[in-house]
C-alpha cells in the first residue's frame, strides 16, 4: 500500500526499486567518533566543579547517552538511498510523532548531499528486529543518536555518486561540485543523482568528512516540517486514515476501575442484532511481557456504530487491583513511603516544603488506535509505536506466531508524549482480530484513553535545604511516587522481559533497576547545594504507568526551582543573582542573564501580577524562563508573557526548537496551573479535554520570545523533553511572588466541579 | 435507514445512514474523507472541525441528516487546486504544525473566524477552543493574522 509513508511515502514506486542503498559499515567507525565527542568533550559542562561538591554525574552520562549506545551497533542496518528519480530517503528507525525528527534528519541529509529538501524522503521505518536497540523514540535521543552518525553516511553517499560521475568523465573527483542533486563538472557537463544511482553503486566505498559547521547552509536555518504541506491539506495519514482493505471499526469498552475485570456481558445477542454490529469480542487478561487491556469490543461497519453499540452493552464488571483507591489515599501511601529528612545541623536557616503531583494523562489528541491483521500464519500491524519492536515480538507471541511471520509498519503519530512506548492498542487489536477472523481497526474513546491511560506517576516530595553561615550547605529532595513501569525496555523483547522479570510481579527488581537507573541518568541539579541529594522511592501500585515526557524530570526541577526561590527570599537575594551565584555551569548561568535581559527582570509588575524564573539542564541542553503571571485571582491564574532562552548545543532546525519550547510551556502552564487527574475508587474521574484541562488557546500567553544561543561547538542535545520544566519553575515561583502562597499542591488553580461519566460507561454522543 | 444527498467539496454525494449517525462517521467511514479527526466525540476538541454552508461545525456532533442538501467543506476542499487558501499558505509560511493531528480542524476554525470578519481580536482568536496538544497556538494566532492581513 502506498498510503503509508509519512511526507511522499506514496512515490515509493517500483521504479525506484533500481536505486543505490547506502547501508554502510563505516558509521560503526563513525559512531565510535560521535561517543568520543559525547562522552570526552564536556565543554563547559564540567567546567570548574567546586569544591563542595562534583560535578552532577549526568554532566557525563545521562540516559540520552545509553540510547546512542544501545543504538550505535546497529547503525550500520539504517538504509539510506538514492532513487532513479534522484529522491534521497531514510527509513529512520523512529516514529515521527510531531516533536519534529524527520525534518531534522532529513535536513541533515539535505546539508551532507547538497540536495533540495524537497527531495529527501523521511519515512518512519518498518519494526526491524535486527535493529535491536536502535527503534526506541524517547529520552529525547532521536537526533543525539543521529548527529553523529547520518552527516557522515549521506557525505559518504554524495562521495560515491561524484565518484561515479568523475570515472564516468574521468575526471578527478575533486574537480567537481554538487548542486540541488547534479553532479557538475567545469567543463559544464553534469549529471542528476538520479541518473549516477545504479552506476555509483558499483563503486567502492570512499571516505568522507562532514560538512565544518562554518559551511552550513541548511542546518541551522528555520526549516518547515517536511510534512507541512500534507498536513494543511489533510492528506497526511494517521493510523485510523489508512484505507487498509476491509479493516472494521471496532472500540473497547473498559472496566469501571484501571485494571478491573469482565464478569459477564447481559446482552450479547441485543447487541449483535444492533445496525452495522459485526462481533462483540470480550477481551480478557493476558499478553506478552505488559498486561493486554482488559474490556468488551464491538467491531461494526462504522465507529459511530461500535460506539452506540459499545454504550449499549449491559456488562457485570469486577474489580479491579486499585479498589478503593484516590488521590488522597494515594497521597497518604506516599507519603508514609518517603523515608525522613536529616534533621537539620543546628543554627541551620531551613527551608523545608512539601510537594503533591496528581496523576497526569499524556492525552495526545489522536487517541491510541491500531489496526492488526491476524491470520493463522502471519501478522501485520499498522500503529503509531514508540517501540515497535518489542510490540512485534509480544504480539508473535501473543498470536502463537514465529516473529518473522509479522509485520509492524510504523505510522506517524498525533503526539505520543510518552504514552506510546507501550502498545496496549496494538495487543487488544490483535486479539480481536485473531477471535474475529477480520482485521480489526481498533479506536479507544476519548473517555477510556484518559481513564485507562497509562499515568504519570502521582508522587509526594519532602524537601529541606538549609543554610549554614550564609551557604547553602544541603540539599535534600525524597520522592516517593508510584512504580513507573519500564517494560518496555530498550525497544526489545530482551531488555523488555529484564524489565518484566520475574513475572507476575507488579514491581520487579528489575523494573526497579530501571526505574532507578532512568532517574539517576535524567535528573540532574544544576546547582551547588552542597551535599546535595534526590532520592527516589517507587511505591508499588499494580497500575499502568508510563514515562511520561520528562518524567521525573519536571517534577523533581519543578521543586527544585521553587525551594530555590524559597532560599533566596530567606536568605534575602534576588532569585535571579542568587542563580547565578549557585549554578554549577556557565551554559546554565548564559541562558539566565540572556532571558534575565530580554525579559527586563525585576521590572515594576502591577499589583497581583509578578514575574518568576526557572532554570533548567536536562539531556545536554540549557534552558531558562521568565514569565509574568496574572494572579489577580488566585484561583484562576494566567500566564501573560513567557521568555525563553535555550542551548541546545548545535540547532539544527530553529524552528522544530521553538515548537519544542512552546510545547514545554504548554506543558508547564497545563501541569502546574489547570491538569491534574482525581483518582476516586479505582479509576480517574475525569474523561475528555473539558474536565482534565490541558491548555487551550486562551491559556497560553500572546507573548511568547523564544532565544535560540548559537552554536559554539557543544554537542546536540535533547529537545522532545528539556523545554518543560525552565518554565514550570518560572510559572510557580510567579504565583508564589504574585499572592505569596507557597506552591505545594498541584495543580494550583482551582478545578471547576464537573459531571464524571459514571464509572465502567461511555458518554452519549452529543446528536 | 434513510437515504441523505449533499454536497462534500463541491461533489454531490449520496449516502444511506441511520439519522443520527455523527456527519464525523459518514465522511470518515462511509465518503473516506479522512482529514477531519476524531479526538472526543463530544464537541469538545474540536479536531473534526468542518464548514456547513460556510459556517464551522464539529462533524463529530453534528447528525447526517442535518445536512440534507446543505454543503460540507473539509480541509480536502479548502485548496483551490494547488492554491493554498491564504489560511493554509499562512500555515505554511510561519510552519504551524507539529504532529498535525488537529490542524484540519483549527485550520477550518480560522476560516470560519475570517469569514465572519476580517480583523479578528485577540478575543476572537481566544474564543477558538480546538485542543492543540502539541501546543501550536503562538503560530497560530500569528497565522491567523497574517492571513487576515492577506486576505483584506
Amino acid at each position: 500500500m502506498d498510503a503509508m509513508g509519512e511526507g511522499g511515502g506514496p512515490g515509493f514506486s517500483i521504479g525506484r526499486r533500481r536505486l543505490l542503498t547506502y547501508a554502510l559499515s563505516s558509521p560503526v567507525v563513525t559512531i565510535a567518533a560521535g561517543f568520543g565527542v559525547n562522552l570526552a568533550t564536556p565543554s563547559s559542562a564540567v567546567a570548574a566543579p567546586t569544591p563542595l561538591m562534583p560535578a552532577d554525574s549526568v554532566d557525563y552520562y545521562d540516559v540520552g547517552d545509553s540510547i546512542v549506545q544501545f543504538a550505535a551497533p546497529t547503525m550500520p542496518l539504517v538504509k539510506l538511498s538514492v532513487g532513479t528519480d534522484g529522491k534521497v530517503t531514510l527509513e529512520m528507525p523512529r516514529l515521527e510523532n510531531g516533536q519534529g525528527i524527520a525534518t531534522a534528519l532529513g535536513m541533515m541529509i539535505a546539508e551532507e548531499m547538497d540536495v533540495p529538501l524537497s527531495d529527501v524522503i523521511v519515512h518512519s521505518a518498518d519494526a526491524q528486529p535486527e535493529l535491536r536497540y536502535n527503534q526506541i523514540t524517547g529520552g529525547s535521543s532521536s537526533v543525539r543518536c543521529f548527529d553523529p552518525v547520518l552527516p557522515v553516511m549521506a557525505a559518504e553517499a554524495r562521495a560515491r555518486l561524484v565518484a561515479y560521475a568523475a570515472q564516468q568523465w574521468a575526471l578527478d573527483p575533486s574537480t567537481l561540485r554538487v548542486e540541488a542533486g547534479v553532479v557538475i563538472a567545469p567543463d559544464g557537463r553534469s549529471a542528476t543523482y538520479g541518473s549516477l544511482t545504479v552506476g555509483a553503486a558499483t563503486m567502492p566505498l570512499p571516505s568522507a568528512q562532514p560538512k565544518d559547521p562554518s559551511q552550513y547552509t541548511v542546518i541551522g536555518r528555520f526549516t518547515g516540517r517536511l510534512d507541512a504541506r500534507d498536513i494543511v491539506t489533510g492528506r497526511k495519514k494517521f493510523t485510523m486514515d489508512l484505507a487498509v482493505p476491509n479493516a472494521k471499526p471496532t472500540m473497547l469498552r473498559m472496566p469501571s476501575q484501571i485494571r478491573g475485570q469482565v464478569i459477564s456481558v447481559n446482552n450479547v445477542a441485543a447487541v449483535k442484532a444492533m445496525p452495522g454490529v459485526i462481533d462483540v469480542v470480550v477481551v480478557p487478561p493476558g499478553g506478552a511481557i505488559v498486561p493486554r487491556q482488559v474490556g468488551v469490543a464491538v467491531m461494526a461497519d462504522t465507529f459511530g456504530q461500535a460506539w452506540d453499540a459499545c454504550r449499549a452493552l449491559d456488562i457485570t464488571w469486577g474489580d479491579g487491583t486499585n479498589k478503593g483507591q484516590s488521590n488522597e489515599s494515594i497521597f497518604a501511601a506516599l507519603r508514609a513511603a518517603n523515608p525522613p529528612l536529616a534533621a537539620p545541623p543546628s543554627g541551620a536557616l531551613t527551608i523545608d516544603g512539601e510537594f503533591e503531583f496528581p496523576p497526569a494523562t499524556a492525552c495526545p489528541l489522536e487517541v491510541e488506535c491500531a489496526i492488526v491483521d491476524a491470520r493463522a500464519d502471519s501478522a501485520e500491524i499498522w500503529a503509531g509505536m514508540q517501540t515497535p519492536i518489542v510490540a512485534l515480538q509480544a504480539t508473535a507471541a501473543d498470536l502463537g506466531l514465529p516473529e518473522d511471520s509479522v509485520k509492524a509498519h510504523v505510522i506517524p503519530s498525533g503526539g505520543a508524549f510518552g504514552r506510546r512506548l507501550f502498545w496496549d492498542p496494538v495487543q487488544v487489536a490483535a486479539y480481536v482480530s485473531k477471535a474475529t477472523g477480520r482485521v480489526c481497526k481498533l479506536m479507544y474513546h476519548r473517555s477510556d484513553d484518559i481513564r485507562h491511560t497509562r499515568l504519570r506517576p502521582p508522587q509526594v516530595h519532602n524537601v529541606r535545604a538549609t543554610v549554614i553561615g550564609g551557604t547553602v550547605a544541603t540539599y535534600e529532595q525524597h520522592i516517593a511516587a508510584i512504580r513507573l513501569d519500564a517494560r518496555h525496555g530498550y525497544g526489545e523483547k530482551g531488555t523488555a522481559e529484564t524489565g518484566a522479570f520475574p513475572e507476575g510481579m507488579p514491581q520487579t527488581f528489575a523494573n526497579m533497576n530501571y526505574e532507578q537507573f532512568f532517574f539517576k541518568t535524567m535528573v540532574a541539579s544544576p546547582y551547588n547545594y552542597g551535599f546535595s541529594t534526590k532520592l527516589l522511592t517507587p511505591v508499588t501500585f499494580d497500575w499502568n504507568t508510563v514515562s511520561y515526557r520528562s518524567v521525573h524530570i519536571q517534577p523533581a526541577r519543578l521543586v527544585e526551582e521553587i525551594i530555590t526561590d524559597e532560599i533566596a527570599r530567606a536568605m534575602g537575594i534576588d532569585p535571579v543573582a542568587f542563580r547565578l551565584e549557585y549554578l554549577r555551569l556557565p551554559r546554565a548561568r548564559a541562558v539566565l542573564q540572556r532571558v534575565a535581559g530580554a525579559a527586563q527582570w525585576g521590572k515594576a509588575m502591577p499589583a497581583g501580577f509578578a514575574q518568576g524564573v526557572g532554570v533548567h539542564q536536562e539531556s545536554r541542553s540549557f534552558t531558562a524562563c521568565i514569565v509574568e503571571l496574572d494572579a489577580r485571582d488566585p484561583l484562576h491564574a494566567k500566564v501573560v508573557r513567557a521568555t525563553i532562552a535555550i542551548d541546545v548545543g548545535k540547532p539544527i532546525n530553529p524552528s522544530g526548537i521553538e515548537q519544542q519550547c512552546h510545547g514545554g510551556l504548554a506543558e508547564a502552564i497545563s501541569l502546574v496551573l489547570n491538569a491534574g487527574l482525581t483518582i476516586k475508587d479505582g479509576l480517574p474521574q475525569e474523561g475528555s479535554y473539558s474536565q482534565y484541562h490541558w491548555a487551550r488557546m486562551i491559556d497560553f500567553p500572546k507573548a511568547v520570545e523564544v532565544i535560540i544561543m548559537p552554536n559554539i561547538g557543544d554537542p546536540v542535545g535533547g529537545m522532545g523533553e528539556p523545554g518543560m520544566s525552565a518554565p514550570s519553575g518560572a510559572i510557580a515561583n510567579a504565583y508564589a511572588r504574585a499572592t505569596g502562597i507557597k506552591p505545594r499542591k498541584f495543580p494550583l488553580n482551582a478545578r471547576d466541579p464537573f459531571v464524571a461519566t459514571p464509572a465502567g460507561q461511555l458518554p452519549a454522543p452529543p446528536l | 435507514m434513510p437515504t441523505y444527498s449533499f454536497k462534500v467539496n463541491g461533489k454531490a454525494v449520496k449516502v444511506t445512514a441511520p439519522a443520527g449517525m455523527a456527519l464525523l462517521w459518514v465522511l470518515r467511514d462511509k465518503l473516506g474523507i479522512t482529514g477531519p479527526k476524531y479526538g472526543c466525540g463530544m464537541n469538545v476538541c474540536k479536531a473534526c472541525t468542518c464548514l456547513v454552508n460556510g459556517s464551522a461545525v464539529t462533524a463529530c456532533s453534528t447528525p447526517v441528516s442535518s445536512v440534507q442538501g446543505q454543503e460540507v467543506t473539509t480541509i480536502e476542499g479548502l485548496a483551490n487546486g494547488d492554491t493554498l487558501h491564504p489560511v493554509q499558505q499562512a500555515w505554511l509560511d510561519l510552519d504551524v504544525a507539529q504532529c498535525g493531528f488537529c490542524q484540519a480542524g483549527q485550520i477550518m476554525a480560522a476560516v470560519d473566524l475570517l469569514s465572519r470578519t476580517r480583523n479578528p481580536t485577540d478575543a476572537d482568536i481566544d474564543a477558538i477552543e480546538n485542543v492543540c496538544r502539541c501546543a501550536t497556538y503562538g503560530r497560530i494566532r500569528a497565522a491567523i493574522r497574517a492571513a487576515a492581513q492577506k486576505m483584506s
